[in-house]
């Protein structure tokens, strides 16, 4: 009881940085029916800026004002590089065979890959825990269940960061023109919408939560390399794939799941198949829900 | 009167298929002019055409006395152009009202409040449904959905692709109303498109015939329906 609590906590944990990055490969999918395949490598180079700030803020700020920084500057940059890979790698491309921007993107993970591992070197990269201590939930016959300051940090984060994504998207003019150019790109410019604009803006935004959940990551695990941006991507697009691409409510469930899966496998079968429980999972579910969990499957008169 | 929109020898292509040969056309403030033709005459081409997508190959197209025959489509649209499209294309997962707000994309909030009265007062339909999504509503409330949308921008042209199409005889009735009581009482200009040719030619003031994309026929509402071509093409045996 204790043990399944624990792993609870630490797959909600997980899930959560997950479903964060999943979201953007879901907005972009919605809006222009790709996969984004650089924004694992965004998500990466969020955790690179939140290292490199928080590396050079330690002792000079108070932790929480070097968070702040890390955060933002870490939204500012992946901001720029989502603009550029938008604009150099795929709208070049808008109109050409379905193939030819899924290649690009590929070319594009790359290409950021070794940019970072080039310019920030291929070791791993770790800082201390900022955020220490927590409490004790639970003790059963010597068995601790802890809820980590961390864990709660980046739950509560990641719940404020949906909420005001929610906000954007539901509420606003920009997020009603997401979903119209989503829903129907060549009538939304008929009515004065600028397309090119939104799509740029969709990935602007997806990058920015890449770079929340980037530097999420780099908090809770402390150790970072060029190459988590390729892991974590594939989770994420696996968490959007599983929620129903295109959902952005079925990419955060989707996050969850995959979170917990793996914090559950892990602790009681063995952790080396984790992964393989994780895409066993979606294989089973596509059988039975093609279009995902929360995937669209409603009736619509035409 | 002056001259609203005017194409000079517009030619469209789709690839290597002239869809449209060599159009003129012209439509004066004030006034309601259709576009009536059979299937596939590319009523709809010359439509899309004039808002730039497809773009016009050859010839121009003057909105206002301005060239906007290189105009991207939304640059066109927030010049006060607005288009009911052929297949009414409603937002289908978004509701009513947030279908009227992208219509009313273009305009200021005040313009919103009062073209959203002038909406409510034509189709009182759009109303009751006000939040419903647009995916769930009746060919007939989709096709009133789609006209009141064009509305909100507060458009100088108004310009509607077949809104009969498929819809009982009452509620064409209907929109065919409230498209004569626009002009009336609005001096709203429009441009409809329709297989309908009856009863789009006694209510427009002039009309143009398309066959196979080349204008063949063009005059006065009342003088169109008195030619005997037409009446053999498009009227015996309809309406
Ligand atoms: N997207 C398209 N691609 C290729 N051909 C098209 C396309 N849309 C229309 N056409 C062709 O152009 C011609 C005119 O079509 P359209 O403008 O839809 O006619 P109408 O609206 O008068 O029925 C038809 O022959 C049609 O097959
Ligand atoms: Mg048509």
């Amino acid at each position: 009881m204790a043990y399944a609590l624990q792993q609870l906590i630490n797959g909600l944990t997980l899930g959560m940085i997950y479903g964060l990055i999943a979201v953007g490969y879901t907005m972009v999918y919605g809006i222009i029916g790709m996969i984004n395949f650089a924004h694992g490598d965004v998500f990466m180079i969020g955790a690179f800026v939140g290292i490199i700030v928080l590396t050079a803020l330690t002792g000079i700020t108070s932790v929480p004002l070097g968070l702040l920084a890390a955060f933002l500057l870490a939204a500012v940059f992946c901001g720029v590089y989502g603009f550029a890979i938008e604009r150099v790698a795929y709208r070049p491309l808008r109109g050409s065979f379905r193939l030819a921007p899924l290649i690009s993107a590929i070319g594009m993970s790359i290409l950021l890959e070794n940019y970072v591992q080039v310019s920030q070197g291929a070791l791993e990269r770790a800082i201390p825990n900022l955020i220490p201590g927590g409490f004790t939930l639970m003790d059963e016959n010597g068995f601790v269940v802890q809820l980590s300051w961390m864990q709660i940090s980046i739950v509560v984060v990641t719940l404020i960061v949906l909420a005001v994504f929610t906000y954007i998207v539901t509420k606003t003019p920009l997020g009603r023109a997401m979903r119209a150019v989503e829903q129907d790109a060549k009538m939304a410019a008929l009515l004065g919408i600028d397309t090119n604009r939104t799509i740029t803006l969709t990935f602007i935004i997806g990058s920015c939560l890449a770079a929340f959940a980037g530097v999420m990551f780099l908090l809770y695990y402390g150790v970072i390399d060029f190459y988590i941006g390729f892991n974590a991507g594939i989770k994420a697009f696996t968490a959007a794939v599983l929620g129903g691409i295109g959902s952005l409510p079925g990419a955060v469930l989707g996050g969850l799941l995959i979170g917990l899966i793996e914090a559950f496998w892990s602790g009681y079968a063995t952790v080396a198949y984790k992964d393989v429980a994780v895409y066993s999972i979606l294989a089973i579910v596509l059988m039975f829900m093609p279009s995902g969990l929360l995937g669209r499957h409603e009736v619509e008169k035409v | 009167m002056t001259t609203l929109l005017a194409l000079d020898r517009v030619s469209t292509f789709y690839g290597p298929v002239q869809a449209l040969r060599e159009v003129s056309l012209t439509v004066e403030q004030g006034e309601i002019v259709t576009l009536i033709g059979a299937n596939g005459a590319g009523k709809s081409t010359l439509m899309m055409t004039i808002f730039g997508t497809p773009a016009a190959k050859s010839g121009r197209i003057t909105y206002q006395g301005r060239d906007i025959t290189r105009l991207a489509p939304f640059e066109i649209a927030r010049l006060g152009l607005a288009q009911s499209p052929e297949g009414r294309r409603v937002f289908p997962r978004m509701s009513v009202e947030e279908n009227l707000l992208m219509g009313a994309q273009v305009v200021k909030y005040a313009d919103y409040e009062k073209q959203l009265a002038l909406v409510f007062e034509l189709f009182p339909r759009i109303e009751e449904r006000f939040n419903q999504r647009a995916g769930t509503l009746s060919g007939g409330e989709q096709q009133m959905l789609a006209i009141a949308r064009a509305l909100m921008s507060k458009p100088k042209l108004l310009m509607l692709d077949e809104p009969s199409l498929g819809l009982a005889p009452l509620v064409i009735k209907q929109i065919f109303g409230a498209i004569r009581q626009l002009n009336r009482e609005t001096g709203l200009t429009v441009l409809l498109v329709e297989q309908n040719a009856n009863q789009a030619l006694r209510l427009a003031h002039r009309g143009y015939v398309l066959v196979n994309g080349v204008i063949t026929l063009q005059g006065s509402g009342a003088e169109l329906l008195a030619k005997p071509e037409i009446r053999a093409a498009y009227l015996e045996g309809g309406h």
